[in-house]
């Protein structure tokens, strides 16, 4: 056994300590499982002038997800959650598709983006309606969105009368089945919500402001941030974000089905966000780790159709990963199984924890000499 | 009065949390048919006795002895079952089951696992009459004031021992703070219960911040310094000024350079006034003048509504009652936004609940209060924000001086030093400092006494809450006395202000 | 002992005796099952007056709502259970599907008797019900997450059983389907006589015995009970497992209803299950609602689905709209009871 140098150990520290290692450690494991099974994974080939390839199609695939993932992480950060995305996605694809639909030229421009209008202002209204019961009612979160999450789906049926809408719009198609530079179009959406986002967060205050409320609301209150304003606007921002996904995937097969448009979604994005090291109980929060995050949920169902696995265990594996990432952040877990010493990479996790109570008891002690 | 037998003796219990000695072999004797007042300032030890002796820590050294046997209390079920009852101040029952569930649940009276409720409503009521109170065992106990909650919290602490068949029952009843929000008529209520089960024999530990009461209902009583036993007399032996002067001591200056400081006698004009600010089971109705540049210490035992008096101030509580007005006009104080705008900043007592946000770093800590006045969409420039944070982090001395630092891990002295950071580079008109000496090392608490004089001599006024009185002396242009939720006197500081003028001041509740 | 005279020396105003009649209305728990119970006597009288020459009077109308929505209503009893004690189950949809997948797939594929595989899945939904109790109160997850994983395994494990539905041509459960018990005005079938004896049981546990109350007690107040010396964890984890158990019930009720396995039945029961709770007065931050409001909330439910059908014109989807608003209505009519507590 050769001891590494100290160099090589503090960069390896430093790195499995960022708190992006553990969910791109896992992306790169998962995709890397694939080679065995198909030796070509990661090539990508150029078709019609079109980028082919398993990692495309990733992305592509994971599309809405992330972005639902994205606008949930904010609301989460806050202590909260939001249950009705998927409600909201279905409402967005019903109300854009029927708009279109309705057009006798399903291809103008002008209709197309009304119709996109419309959808994503009904998406926001349903955000503002979830923040103000969470920021002014002071209902709790799940509970708060759960009546839309309930209610939205009929309203979505209400909207497609039931059936199927189906449209043939070229530019609508565009946002989630079309191409530009070679590449599939969603993933400019997406990279475009992303980096807003990060912008919206990291280059004004709202990010600090948001951890803050999550992290410690009462210090939060006596500072004097206004935490309701801060609230709805993440409700609204996250009921956008998933309006958007809701134009995607009615855009990619050209339909609107108020029944199973976004079904699940926002429990794979809650998981996308733990996945992504966000805190369910609110504070710190990173978008990048939630891209990651839901990435690897798109990629455990790639891979579980690549390796031959029957597609339908894939939501086995998936409750197995809930309960394997939920366990891991569990401090009570973490101390009944590994005791004070984490494993390698969970030490740095697990290290506030012992010491919390220590120095948690040190004001009760009330210590003043 | 007492038997000769002590009920519950114990003998030289020490008790340690790392790096901390909170009991150094505390003797304490508790006797039949007694009400003894535990007493003692912040850090005298008092919440670590009783959670040693209702089994919440495990002790570290010496005996209890519980009717001459010698008892090992290892849970709060344990100390129970031994016939030691605890209330406390916030009232832990559910309310949302009936009175009669309140005292019964977990050892409902059954028949064949059915529960007898006729049986149970009946013995709830006979043990609510014997005890004379008189209380709906059907109704919800939510229906019922948090004073009544707090004698059902009694009945069902005394009954414990009854269905099972234990004899006495209990013997040992703390009461942790129960009166600190009761209005008169309920504490006379309370009083009178506990009057009833003490000629039943039971030992009563009472604790309350309220001087009056101990006066009025204890037998006996024993202080705590520091985690060492300074007395045990008898009530009436020993007089309030007594009582404070063993509280409190003569704590030992160390703090040397201060004692040089004079304090400036001229300070401005008047920045804040205070109205008949007030709010009920906080503190009465109270005017207060604060000048620019003045230091107003406040002065009074733990309890006495000095926190509740600066939570006023900022808006943190609403006021029932009262207007506040600075700079000449009138500020709404509903909510700290209100003050914050007005130039008032507030550094809670609570730094980890109410003070700092521990996952996030020092710098973000330090540019909280800043950033939510200019708003989201204001971000403070990074140079200007970087610059701002790394000039407090060397004024203040923090340490590690890493803006990146997560707050959490810091010092208690360090993460005072971020709190007062952040509101500092507000520039508020008035700084309220709720005890940022509390449990922070010597070295750290002269430099904040420091900053103090500082800021006032740059025209910034300060309300300064220390638990120790000399601290308050040293610091203060007026100090403002409180006793028992009210504010009952305002000195001028001078030659003729000593500790122990402020401690006759706080005995008597009276100026003199 | 001796002291028995009654000295009234408590303050005015603070005893219950003197305490307003009107408060003591507003704060009464029953409030929200009475105003449940209007509701549907409103609803039942509305339909009887729009519909009473298309045969809604028929007094085997009222029954059919017991029959058509017997499983919810065992479902729903089991939420009940873990909604008072404070937490949620997500899980009770899957579990269902997997129920009616699991014993379709033993009693269709594998042959086994119809009286082999009830324990059978009845002791499997028990189990995956402890299950998720033990890591909810074990390692302090949230009761979302934790039964959110459930949901995922319980539809993941339908799918592995199988893609395709199963219908069930077993002789027992189609006569066991086809039984119908005469009440004289009407009758009804045995999964509703199911689910009104596990109704009454749900009742006697949580008012006549030490668990039901422990049940109301760790809702009302967590850290209260573990005070007072109450099995904290032992009541969370018996909670789950009743609704694990009530799930599975309900699952070989649904089976007994459609009398098919199919992977995607039940697909997001636990949502209607859930409403039911609430519409029924129950506080979904626990320790306040009753067992009985439930039934209503249920019944409520199930007419509506009945109102909708004898319209005609009106389509499936507004039993959701309904639902949604009812909820919201019920949600905010707790908010408002909750309010006036805290002041």
């Amino acid at each position: 056994m050769s001891t590494p140098s100290v160099a090589t150990t503090s960069r390896w520290r430093a790195l499995t300590h960022h708190n992006l290692f553990w969910p791109v450690a896992v992306l790169i494991a998962l995709l890397l499982v694939n080679v065995p099974f198909t030796p070509d994974f990661f090539a990508i080939k150029m078709t019609d002038g079109h980028l082919y390839g398993s990692l495309v199609s990733i992305v592509l695939f994971g599309s809405p997800l992330i972005l639902v993932a994205v606008g949930m992480t904010l609301v989460i950060a806050t202590g909260g959650i939001d249950l009705s995305v998927g409600a909201v996605v279905a409402i967005t694809g019903a109300l854009t598709c029927s708009y279109i639909s309705d057009q006798a030229d399903q291809n103008a421009l002008a209709g197309v983006f009304l119709a996109m209008g419309i959808g994503l202002v009904a998406a926001v209204v349903c955000g503002l309606w979830n923040g103000f019961l969470v920021a002014r009612m002071g209902i709790q979160p799940i509970i708060a969105t759960l009546i839309i999450m309930v209610a939205g789906r009929g309203v979505a049926q209400l909207i497609t009368d039931g059936q199927i809408i189906t449209i043939n719009s070229e530019p609508y198609k565009l946002i989630g089945g079309g191409y530009w530079l070679t590449l599939p179009f969603s993933i400019f959406v997406v990279a475009a919500v992303v980096a807003v986002t990060v912008a919206l967060t990291r280059r004004t205050a709202l990010g600090l402001l948001v951890e803050s409320v999550g992290g410690n609301a009462e210090a939060s209150r006596l500072v004097g941030i206004r935490s309701r304003r801060i609230k709805i606007m993440v409700y609204m921002f996250c009921a956008l974000c998933a309006g958007i996904a809701g134009l995607m995937i009615s855009s990619n097969t050209s339909a609107a089905d108020g029944n199973n448009a976004g079904l699940w979604i926002e429990l794979d994005a809650i998981l996308a966000v733990v996945i992504g090291g966000t805190s369910l109980l609110g504070g710190r929060f990173s978008i990048g780790g939630t891209v990651v995050g839901a990435l690897v949920i798109q990629t455990l169902t790639t891979t579980i159709y690549t390796i031959g696995v029957p597609t339908q265990t894939n939501l086995v594996f998936k409750a197995v990963v809930v309960i394997i990432v939920c366990l891991l952040q569990s401090p009570k877990f973490r101390a009944k199984v590994f005791g004070a010493n984490g494993p390698k990479g969970l030490r740095r996790a697990a290290a506030p924890a012992p010491a919390t109570p220590a120095a948690d008891a040190a004001p009760k002690m009330e210590v003043s000499r | 009065m007492a038997e000769p037998r002590p009920v519950l003796e114990m003998t030289g219990i020490v008790k340690e949390f790392p790096g901390v000695r909170a009991l150094s072999g505390v003797d304490f004797r508790l006797f039949p048919g007694e009400i003894h007042a535990l007493m003692g300032e912040n850090g005298a030890g008092k919440s670590t006795l009783i959670k040693v002796l209702t089994g919440v820590y495990s002790l570290d050294g010496g005996t209890v002895t519980l009717d001459g046997k010698s008892v090992h209390i290892g849970s709060p079920l344990q100390a129970q079952q031994a016939g030691i009852s605890t209330v406390y101040q916030e009232v832990n029952l559910c309310p949302n089951l009936s009175v009669a569930e309140n005292i019964f649940i977990g050892r409902e009276p059954t028949r064949g696992g059915r529960i007898q409720w006729k049986r149970m409503r009946k013995e709830a009521a006979e043990l609510v009459d014997r005890l004379g109170l008189d209380i709906d065992v059907t109704a919800p106990l939510s229906s019922y004031p948090l004073a009544v909650q707090q004698l059902v919290a009694i009945v069902r602490s005394v009954g414990t021992g009854d269905s099972d068949g234990e004899g006495s029952g209990t013997k040992v009843l703390v009461l942790d703070e129960p009166t600190s929000s009761l209005d008169r008529d309920e504490v006379l209520e309370l009083f009178r219960l506990m009057r009833r089960l003490r000629d039943e024999g039971v030992a009563i530990l009472f604790v309350s911040h309220f001087l009056d009461q101990i006066y009025e209902i204890c037998d006996r009583m024993t202080v705590l310094r520091n985690g060492t036993l300074v007395g045990e007399h008898m009530v009436r032996d020993l007089d309030q000024v007594g009582l404070i002067e063993l509280m409190i001591g003569k704590a030992l200056d160390q703090l040397e350079e201060l004692h040089e400081h004079q304090l400036r006698s001229d300070v401005g004009e008047t920045l804040l006034e205070a109205e008949g600010l007030g709010r009920a089971g906080g503190i009465a109705p109270f005017d207060l003048e604060i000048k620019k540049g003045e230091v107003i210490g406040l002065a009074g035992l733990l309890g006495s509504g000095r926190t509740e008096l600066a939570r006023l101030l900022f808006g943190a509580d609403q006021p029932d009652s009262g207007k506040v007005t600075i700079g000449g006009k009138q500020v709404s104080m509903s909510a700290p936004n209100d003050a914050i705008g007005a130039g008032v900043a507030f550094c809670s007592e609570n730094r980890k609940t109410e003070g700092l946000v521990p996952d996030l770093t020092v710098r973000e800590n330090i540019i909280l209060a800043l950033q939510a006045a200019r708003g989201w969409t204001r971000p403070i420039p990074a140079a200007q924000r970087d610059e701002l944070v790394a000039k407090y982090i060397k004024a203040l001395d923090i340490r590690p001086a890493n803006p990146e630092a997560r707050v959490g891990q810091l010092s208690g002295g360090n993460q005072q030093k971020v709190l007062l950071a952040r509101w500092l580079i507000t520039q508020p008109q008035l700084l309220i400092l709720d005890e940022p000496t509390r449990g922070i090392d010597i070295g750290a608490k002269a430099e904040i006494q420091k900053l103090v004089v500082s800021l006032s001599e740059d025209g910034m006024a300060v309300l300064y809450i220390a638990a120790e009185l000399e601290e308050v002396l040293r610091l203060s242009h007026t100090i403002g006395v409180l006793r028992d939720r009210k504010l009952v006197a305002r000195l001028t500081n001078g030659p003729e202000i000593t500790t122990s003028k402020i401690l006759e001041t706080i005995a008597s509740g009276e100026h003199q | 002992m001796s002291a028995t005279t009654k000295t009234p020396t408590v303050p005015e105003g603070r005893t219950a005796s003197q305490a307003s009649a009107v408060t003591r209305l507003l704060g009464d728990r029953r409030l929200p099952v009475l105003v449940t119970a209007a509701l549907f006597l409103a609803m039942y009288i509305t339909g009887l007056s729009r519909y009473q020459n298309y045969g809604f009077a028929e007094p085997q109308v009222f029954l059919n709502l017991f029959i058509d929505n017997g499983y919810l209503l065992v479902a729903a009893v089991g939420a009940t259970f873990v909604i008072l004690s404070g937490g949620i189950d997500l899980s009770v949809g899957s579990l269902i599907g997997f129920t009616t997948m699991f014993t379709a797939w033993l009693v269709e594929r594998q042959g086994l008797p119809l009286l082999l595989v009830i324990p059978l899945a009845l002791a499997v939904g028990a189990f995956g019900g402890f299950l998720m109790g033990y890591v909810i109160h074990n390692f302090e997850i949230q009761p979302f997450i934790v039964t959110l994983a459930g949901l995922f395994l319980f539809r993941g494990l339908c799918l592995v059983i199988s893609k395709e539905s199963i219908s069930i041509s077993d002789s027992t459960v189609s006569s066991m389907a086809q039984t119908r018990v005469s009440l004289g005005l009407g009758e009804l079938s045995i999964g509703a006589i199911v689910a009104l004896v596990v109704l009454a049981a749900a009742f006697y546990i949580l008012h006549y015995t030490r668990f039901g109350r422990r049940v109301y007690a760790v809702g009302g107040n967590e850290q209260s009970a573990l005070l007072m010396g109450l099995p904290l964890g032992g009541t969370k984890i018996a909670v789950y497992t009743m609704s694990g158990f009530c799930s599975a019930l309900a699952g070989l009720l649904f089976m007994l209803y459609i009398q098919s396995g199919d992977p995607l039945h039940a697909v997001g029961m636990e949502l209607d299950a859930i409403a039911a709770v609430v519409i029924g007065g129950t506080l979904l931050t626990g320790g306040s609602g009753y067992v009985l409001g439930t039934l209503f909330g249920v019944l409520v439910l199930g007419l509506i689905k009945s109102i909708i059908q004898f319209e005609g014109t009106l389509s499936s989807w507004w039993t959701k709209i309904a639902t949604g608003v009812l909820l919201c209505a019920f949600i905010l009519i707790q908010r408002a009871m909750t309010a006036r507590k805290q002041t």
